[in-house]
């Protein structure tokens, strides 16, 4: 399984990468850590004419704090996160999903901008940046945009990104105080992408929930946010109650499909398990942390 | 067919170059341009890690990157390994008395793998050293010998510093 | 004069290890060859469709293409391989006319690289007629069904219906009947190291050399050889120093031998094909997927007194050799670890729209067992007795052995009580059923399984035959079919260092430690003195048709030979210091390498022998062979062939294992989490422990994977759904389980060193345990294994189903 021919660009800047993508119209593909395209591409899966590598663009490359968010580079590998101290202090929940990308010698390359943009239906950064409501930040010869992750994720490995656009920016909000949270996957196999994962971030005050976010993912062609188990928990609190019903509720929300590994009425019921553990374990955190 | 393009790194502490074609695989370059055929092919898609070096320290699937990627890095494969005077590495010689290894095909990606979990965390518990390892599939040893080798490795380790 | 065994039992290091561990191992894809060109196969992706044509031209205009290998090259300069049945299967090295399942090679571009090869296959235009497949054997029978092969006339390669004893009447005498049905999926151990050929063609000796990392059995090198219509001797086929693994599974790469012999043929350049892991889970080999009916009729008191089966094994789209082997390899021990006499088994082996398969560690035993180790757990669950006591009750006792079973194996040595309480006592096991009886208390779900297995090991490669008809075999003029033999050599040098030469194509079993610890012992010297070789070549090494290291030879039948070898050079040593000294045999000792004058101390060593021989030839005495060195050639005397009843002993040693596992299954995911495996093994002597142990956990976790893992999985249509790593789930590390392991020895009356083989091991009980805890701990739930591998999906489906019903 050897890769097909293709022209090779190192651009050395994100300006430079465009002006490349610019000229291939669409038929250029960008390698960031190359954990997934590169086995497309042994598989002859893809044939792009050219590839435009960005491991050569350190711009790309960055774990900054800015209005309450952390931001990464698109180019940020998954081993720098998994190891950075400001990640693990403004948002340890990204170390925990972090842990689960593969194994650390794939997170030497692979990068979260890589993750996000390959978009595959039960990879942890998507659940993530879509649990927490991150944002994508799109650059493009004519300009730059925000994307939310409702809006980015389209379906199974497809995103928003346009011909001719470049994911360049991560953005997820830093973790807000009184705060628990959990990332509850199950995998057949360790590292394996998940059958099903669910990521949740409780903030309680004063006994309150005052806010709650839950994602799932691996249950369809993209992460979703359950907006709906949000509102029971931030009406009802984090109860033993509460999180019954909101773990209920997350089962309906959902539509998986079936595939080898498990069947669709599997995973909505692991949906349901997997929620009731994510915010049992959220909600008891908070509670140690209030 | 695009141009080739001349590539030059440093591999087991020597600079070595070549010129490729741009779809070449690092894997491919280090065993057939190089001759270094320590390093193994399992799968060409990144589960197996047999292909697995160093790659400016770090564990990486040498089958999913290219060998253009590698111009003025720093690689280390399994002929690396050992000292000069050719003492084992302590992961080596623990493979060897914990009968790590039975084919020894899957060794090479494994002792790489090794060598970067310890050093991100030189006291692995037996559970840590699981997860880590799980990054490289063995169908020989069941993996037994391979923990307990490297438990032990890690002991020596850092006895010894 | 019995040697004393100093080195024999110890777990020594291996030597092999330092090469492996500093890169310096030497495999098929590392080797260098002059002039040397690469294949790629193109390969189908129909399950089944027949070939209107094949367009190469643009392919082979492209710069860097050789030449391009078709089904009309096959059709031209091939034959059909010998197959192991009657029915009239023409299996080429490559489609023909038609493709039977996805993944069959339709065509070999030859370049001067890898990549460029890939290239042209993408240019390689085929005109497929797609037909309808099947990939269910029950299925396949039907007489609607799509037909693979229209010369044969049904899907239906070979069928035989075998009985023991009177099993109608013992059940019409039964007073409890027990009935199942099983499925035992498709998969295989694939090795990290995939299949390789490198295979070049001398114009002026007409010599086809074969490079190829196979283990034979060597039968398949007459087979390719055949197919190629070259004669024997003018096919070398030699094995790499280092092989990645096989697990039975590079059997199956005597058709690429062929393949990428024909291409080296036509080309006139040496071709490399190294296969791609995609390529190996679509079309190496695996063992076959197996739906089987089993009835048991016993007594009340837990006595076995019979068994009916029948099994429809799966080996995808053609039969190749040495199937049927997946229905007839165990028939020797059909009765596992148990007493009773009768038995009627209906085997029926069918061509589906699937790859093709053969040898899988344990080959056809983790079927077999399954179901055996099932339905000793449903009987005792119906008649409400402790599995263990059933078990108990029909154990073959230690008195009886050599015990002959109604099949025709002859059991060597055993204990099985001896070893299965000794399992029970290593795990607890009343502790485990009282931690069950907590659990089930609190609402858990903790279940506890038992599984024995009698472990043949060392195939008589006449059990084959009993796919033929007995009245086949009967005739005048058939050749019958038996034997399992290994080669050794041993010899000293001028310098009176000793090098053992073997010729058994290890794949990391560690063959040149044991064989140096034999050695050692033999010739009383250190295991570090001796260099041993091991390196399989046709054109220069004795062999025969059963040689190969597969169905676990090595530990009993390789080491005979190497030790008969040593013995052999010991007695001329001896012989020839007694003429030397000048005394009769009698008054000479050999110990510590050296010869010993029984009264006056005179001592000739090793090297004082070695120097005379070599260099005075003279001294030798009359009558005896010049050069020291000794050939043994071991072969099983009870390797017989079938007889017309079809009893056959289909192997020549019988290990024993006894097996405990404790499971616990969260009653929300239906994840399985094992907590504790105990295995204990009787292998007869063992030489060297670590290897035996790393031995036992590797065949573990190859039953692990199956039972809970790994499927090659189609869909109706016969596409193939694991294609790579990332579907098909190979356990890790991390799912890998600690076991408590023990041992009883029972040393094998027919072995040189009273050692048995013991490379499949756990392989084939794995699944049979994991299946009967999992079953254990859903008791309260009713839900009952049947079929493998237990995923979470699907248990979690068997688990929801039975509460909906309470
Ligand atoms: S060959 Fe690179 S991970 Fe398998
Ligand atoms: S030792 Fe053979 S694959 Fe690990």
């Amino acid at each position: 399984m050897k890769p097909p021919p293709f022209e090779y660009h190192d651009p050395k800047t994100v300006d430079e990468t465009l002006a490349i993508l610019g000229r291939y119209g669409g038929e250029a593909r960008l390698l960031a850590g190359g954990q997934s395209l590169m086995a497309l591409l042994n598989f002859r899966l893809a044939s792009p004419a050219a590839l435009v590598d960005l491991n050569p663009v350190p711009e790309l490359s960055y774990i900054r704090e800015e209005g309450g968010q952390l931001r990464f580079g698109a180019m940020t590998r998954q081993r720098q996160i998994e190891f950075s101290p400001l990640v693990a202090s403004r948002l340890p929940l990204m170390i925990e999903a972090t842990r689960m990308v593969g194994h650390l010698p794939t997170r030497t390359r692979g990068t979260i901008g890589g993750s996000i943009a390959h978009a595959d239906p039960a990879a942890e950064y998507p659940a993530l940046v879509t649990a927490l409501d991150g944002e994508m930040v799109l650059r493009s010869a004519s300009g730059t945009r925000v994307v939310k992750p409702a809006d980015f994720f389209k379906g199974f490995f497809t995103t928003a990104i346009a011909p001719g656009e470049m994911l360049v920016e991560v953005r997820i909000p830093v973790t807000p105080a009184h705060s628990g949270w959990a990332f509850e996957e199950f995998s057949r196999r360790h590292g394996d992408f998940a059958i099903v994962e669910i990521v949740t971030m409780l903030t309680v005050d004063n006994g309150r929930c005052t806010r709650a976010r839950v994602a799932a993912s691996g249950v369809g062609g993209a992460p979703v946010r359950l907006r709906p188990v949000e509102e029971i928990l931030e009406r009802d609190g984090v109860g033993e109650r509460a999180i019954g019903e909101a773990s209920a509720r997350a089962a309906e929300l959902v539509d998986p499909t079936s595939d080898l590994h498990a069947s669709a009425d599997y995973r909505r019921h692991l949906t349901r398990v997997l929620t009731r553990r994510a915010l049992t374990r959220a909600a008891l955190q908070v509670r140690g942390n209030n | 067919m695009a141009e080739p393009r001349k590539v030059s790194f440093k591999i087991n502490g020597a600079v070595r170059e070549g010129t490729t074609e741009p779809r070449k695989l690092l894997v491919d370059f280090i065993r057939d341009d190089l001759g270094l055929t320590g390093t193994h092919i399992g799968c060409e898609h990144g589960i197996c890690g047999a292909c697995t070096i160093l790659f400016n320290g770090e564990a990486a699937r040498s089958c999913l990157m290219l060998a253009v990627q590698a111009d003025g890095a720093e690689i280390t494969t399994v002929e690396g390994l050992a000292a000069p005077d050719g003492t084992l590495h302590p992961l080596q010689q623990a493979f060897w008395e914990h009968h790590a290894l039975q084919c020894g095909f899957c060794t090479p990606g494994m002792l790489m793998a090794a060598c970067d979990l310890l050093r991100v965390n030189p006291s692995p518990t037996e559970e840590e050293i699981r997860t880590g390892l799980s990054a490289v599939l063995c169908r020989c040893t069941g993996y037994q010998g391979i923990v307990d080798a490297v438990k032990a490795a890690a002991d020596r380790m850092r006895s010894s510093n | 004069m019995a040697a004393t065994q100093k080195w024999v039992g110890q777990p020594l290091k291996r030597t092999e290890d330092p090469r492996l561990l500093v890169g310096d191992g030497v495999f098929i894809a590392d080797q260098l060859f002059p002039n040397l060109h690469h294949a790629a196969i193109l390969r189908s992706p129909h399950a089944h469709a027949r070939i209107r044509s094949i367009d190469a031209s643009a392919a082979l205009r492209l710069p860097g293409v050789v030449g391009i290998v078709t089904g009309q090259d096959a059709a031209k300069m091939t034959r059909p391989f010998a197959v192991g049945v009657r029915a009239p299967v023409k299996y080429y090295c490559m489609a023909v006319d038609k493709v039977r399942f996805v993944g069959e090679p339709v065509a070999v571009v030859v370049a001067t690289n890898r990549y460029l090869a890939e290239d042209a296959l993408d240019l390689i235009q085929v005109d497929y007629e797609p037909l309808s497949a099947v990939v269910d054997p029950e299925r396949a029978l039907a007489a609607d069904a799509p037909l693979l092969h229209e010369e044969v006339g049904s899907n239906l390669a070979c069928h035989r219906h075998i009985v023991y004893g009177d099993p109608d009447a013992a059940f019409a005498d039964a007073e409890v009947v027990i009935s199942e049905r099983f499925v035992f999926p498709k998969y295989g151990s694939t090795p990290i190291e995939t299949y390789g050929v490198v295979a070049s063609f001398d114009r002026t000796s007409d010599v086809l050399t074969i490079h190829a990392n196979f283990m034979g059995p060597f039968i398949l090198h007459p087979i390719t050889a055949r197919a190629l219509n070259l004669p024997e001797n003018k096919l070398r086929l030699v094995v790499p120093p280092d092989i990645g693994g096989s697990f039975g599974i590079k059997t199956g790469i005597f058709p690429y031998m062929s393949l990428v012999g024909l291409a080296a043929m036509k080309t006139g350049v040496t071709v490399k094909w190294i296969e791609d892991r995609r390529e190996h889970l679509l079309a190496s080999s695996s063992g076959t997927d197996r739906i089987a009916y089993r009835e048991l009729a016993a007594r009340r008191d837990g006595t076995i007194l019979a068994m009916r089966t029948r099994w429809y094994d799966n080996v995808g789209g053609y039969i190749r050799t040495p199937e049927p082997g997946c229905s007839f390899r165990p028939i020797g021990n059909w009765f596992g670890a148990y007493r009773f006499q009768h038995l009627e088994a209906d085997a029926n082996v069918v061509m589906t729209n699937k790859s093709l398969t053969g040898p899988n560690r344990g080959y056809a035993c983790g079927h077999l067992y399954f179901e055996i180790e099932r339905m000793v757990d449903l009987l005792a669950e119906k008649i409400g007795m402790d599995p263990a006591e059933v078990r108990r009750r029909n154990f073959i006792q230690p008195g009886e052995f050599p015990y002959r079973t109604p099949s025709g194996g002859l059991y060597d040595s055993g204990d099985y009580p001896a070893a299965f309480e000794k399992a029970l006592e290593l795990a607890d096991y009343a502790g485990l059923r009282r931690s069950q009886e907590q659990a089930r208390a609190d609402g858990r779900l903790f279940g506890v399984g038992l599984a024995v297995a009698v472990d043949p090991s060392v195939s008589n490669m006449g059990y084959i035959t009993v796919a033929l008809d007995p009245e086949i075999r009967g005739r005048p003029g058939y050749l019958p079919k038996s034997g399992a033999l290994e080669a050794a050599t041993v010899k000293v040098d001028p310098l009176g260092r000793i090098i053992g030469v073997l010729g058994s194509a290890p794949q990391g079993q560690g063959h040149r430690t044991v064989v140096a610890q034999i050695i050692a012992d033999e010739l009383g010297i250190a295991p570090d003195d001796i260099t041993i070789v091991d390196e399989m070549d046709t054109f220069t090494r004795v062999w025969g048709i059963s040689s190969g290291t597969y169905s676990s030879r090595f530990g009993s039948v390789g080491t005979s030979a190497a030790a008969l070898a040593a013995r052999r050079l010991r007695d001329k040593l001896v012989r020839f210091a007694s003429y030397l000294m000048e005394v009769p045999p009698e008054s000479v000792v050999w110990s510590e390498g050296g010869a010993h004058h029984a009264n006056n101390g005179q001592v000739l060593t090793l090297k004082d022998l070695a120097g005379r021989a070599h260099w005075d030839v003279e001294s030798i005495p009359p009558g005896m062979e010049a050069g020291l060195e000794a050939t043994a050639v071991f072969a099983f005397p009870e390797a017989k062939a079938p007889d017309l009843q079809d009893r056959v002993n289909s192997s020549n040693t019988y290990g024993f294992i006894a097996e405990v596992m404790a499971v616990e299954i969260d009653p929300d995911t239906a994840a399985i989490k094992i907590l504790k495996y105990v295995t204990v093994h009787d292998a007869g002597e063992i030489i060297n422990p670590a290897i035996v142990e790393g031995q036992i956990y590797g065949g573990a976790l190859h039953g692990l994977g199956g039972a809970l893992y790994e499927e090659l999985a189609y869909d109706e249509q016969g596409q193939a759904l694991a294609g790579s790593f990332m579907d098909y789930l190979v356990p890790t590390a991390h799912e890998a389980v600690k076991i408590d392991i023990a041992h009883v020895v029972s040393p094998s009356p027919f072995t040189t060193l009273g050692a048995k083989g013991l490379g499949e091991s756990s392989s084939m009980t794995v699944p049979a345990v994991l299946a009967n805890a999992v079953t254990d701990a859903l008791k309260p739930l009713g839900v009952h294994i049947r079929e493998l591998p237990i995923t979470p999906s699907r248990l979690w489906h068997l688990m929801e189903s039975a509460r909906s019903k309470r």
